[in-house]
């Protein structure tokens, strides 16, 4: 009987939270996928219909998923080159004392003003940030800011943070044995850290990799403030389809395309690297 | 030691940009070539600007909103949860995952297109069926959307932090309370809630902080209200001001002192059970 008045509670606990799923994550998904099969009305509305022609009409933002398709990648590469290095410095040369202010210095930023923080590189990269320096000392006509070199500064910028904690924690869980053992047989640092140190870091690096591929592929800011309406990303071409053209059948396919490829991506890489979901509980504080 | 170098100038890449947003903040030129003099005229502008202080309310009023409602939603959830097993944990559990990993460009996106198309429903027929003529209730676009927005994140946040924190806990008070003859509600208030508390209060304010710097999830939501972020975005996009650094630099300041308090609360516990083992 207690069992019983324990289930109730249990459901009545849960009731407000599946309301809110169904009512703002699972409905509106719904109706996204149900707007993507429609057409647009001649003053930009939706007329109820089941056609494939928004999908038909992807291929004229071609550009927009091949640069989200090339700077997210890109951009997760060059976050895992410079986060490897601090996250091992942090996991294994750092002394404890200060392994907890270092962890979350790194952290910090990323649970920062987004918008601030990119904002920050268009002030430094500007004509009047950087470039003016360089012309003081003498080199002129460097153009920095709304290029491609720009969107990679910015993504790095906003998620080195999330490439560095997953990381850090594969590394910190490494037994450091392992290590001893290895150079007590005769083995260099470098053999053992590319036999030993860098395989058991993967699940880390998948992590990390994937979290910030993911983000990137939803990325808006940062190719709008960075890239100069030269680098657009999905992201830039949803708003642009919503709040500008409004053209609300052919964004929603343009959404549903995106999640597609997000899932395709994420599940193919998944079961590539992690061989199931081991490393997937990374907390992101 | 190139190791160490290395990690300085990382945290040097991390933080001088915040530095300069700053530093620039108290300039009194106009740019970031011409550094004049120290001043706080940015700041006495920002501040006497209505619009940006419009703005401001309604990023503290949604934020505040967000969090409350994440916090005890979070929590009931997550003690709900903890109860149970099988397919139904496992269905809350993608959900959970789902509603954190999501892009928030898809969730401002969604949600915009499911609310018009809602409220273009419901608008003639509670126009039709209002008992006096002259003023039916319009359902739009506003602060109530972004909040339930936000919160579909930041509740799923505070489940996993709270959970975390349930996962971690003493079981055997719980069971020494039971044996005392303890009711399950005198437990629950004298035994689990002072040891998660740190984490729903982590949690609220990472949710707050979260909402409060959200761009991308209002942009689509707000309707014809203007949050904190849109605003600088907007005055961004108009040209750059000295003021955005001033206002810059009070968000970076709300959101990094709310941070380092959640960090506290979050690491105190990690401290406690790494010295325990």
């Amino acid at each position: 009987m207690g069992n019983k008045k324990g289930s109730w509670l249990t459901a009545a606990l849960l009731a407000p939270t599946t309301l809110w799923f169904l009512i703002m994550l699972v409905f509106p998904l719904i109706v996204v996928v149900i707007y993507s099969f429609g057409e647009r009305a001649p003053v930009g509305g939706y007329v109820a219909s089941l056609t494939l022609e928004q999908y038909a009409n992807l291929p004229s933002r071609l550009k927009a998923f091949t640069n989200t398709m090339t700077f997210a990648p890109l951009g997760a590469l060059m976050c895992l080159i410079i986060a490897y290095p601090l996250a091992y410095y942090l996991a294994v040369k750092v002394s404890q004392r200060w392994k907890l202010l270092l962890l979350v210095l790194v952290i910090l930023p990323f649970w920062t003003s987004m918008l601030i923080r990119t904002y920050a590189w268009i002030f430094i990269l500007g004509g009047r940030g950087i470039p003016t320096l360089l012309e003081i000392i003498g080199i002129e006509g460097v153009r920095l800011i709304n290029t491609p070199f720009a969107v990679v500064v910015g993504i790095v910028y906003g998620y080195l943070p999330l490439m560095v904690f997953p990381i850090y924690v594969s590394l910190d869980k490494l037994d450091k044995r392992l290590l001893e053992a290895a150079s007590d047989l005769g083995s260099t640092p470098f053999r053992s850290f590319v036999q030993i140190t860098l395989p058991l870091s993967m699940p880390g690096v998948a992590t990390g990799c994937m979290l910030v591929f993911i983000l990137l592929m939803g990325e808006f800011l940062i190719p709008a403030f960075l890239g100069g309406g030269k680098v657009f990303f999905i992201g830039n071409a949803l708003v642009d389809l919503f709040l500008q053209s409004r053209n609300w059948p052919f964004g929603s396919a343009v959404a549903v395309m995106l999640v597609i490829i997000m899932l395709v991506t994420v599940s193919l890489y998944m079961r590539f690297t992690m061989g199931g979901k081991s490393g997937r509980d990374t907390s992101i504080m | 030691m190139v190791m160490r170098v290395y990690s300085f100038v990382v945290y040097l890449f991390l933080y001088v940009p915040i530095g300069i947003i700053v530093l620039f903040s108290f300039n009194s030129g106009r740019h970031a070539s011409e550094f004049v003099g120290l001043s706080s005229k940015w700041y006495g502008k920002a501040l006497s600007n209505p619009f940006m202080m419009d703005a401001l309310t309604s990023s503290l009023i949604i934020a505040f909103s967000a969090a409350t409602l994440s916090s005890i939603m979070g929590t009931t959830a997550a003690l709900a949860l903890q109860r149970m097993r099988g397919p139904v944990r496992v269905i809350f559990d993608g959900l959970i995952y789902i509603s954190i990993m999501i892009p928030g460009i898809v969730i401002g996106i969604a949600t915009l297109v499911a609310l018009v198309t809602v409220f273009d429903i419901l608008n003639p027929v509670l126009a039709a069926i209002w008992p006096d003529d002259n003023r039916p209730p319009k359902l739009s676009l506003g602060y109530i959307s972004v909040i339930a927005a936000h919160t579909l994140f930041t509740m799923s946040l505070v489940i996993v932090l709270v959970r975390a924190r349930i996962t971690g806990m003493d079981r055997t008070l719980i069971e020494a309370s039971q044996d005392l003859y303890a009711t399950p509600w005198q437990t629950f208030c004298q035994i689990t809630l002072p040891q998660i508390s740190p984490a729903i209060l982590a949690g609220f304010l990472l949710s707050f902080t979260f909402s409060f710097d959200d761009f991308i999830i209002s942009f689509f939501v707000a309707g014809a209200n203007t949050t904190l972020p849109i605003y600088i975005f907007s005055s961004i996009r108009r040209g750059i001001t000295p003021e955005v650094n001033a206002i810059g630099t009070m968000v970076l300041v709300v959101s990094l002192t709310l941070l380092i308090i959640a960090q506290v609360l979050l690491r105190s516990r990690e401290n406690k059970s790494s010295r325990d083992n």
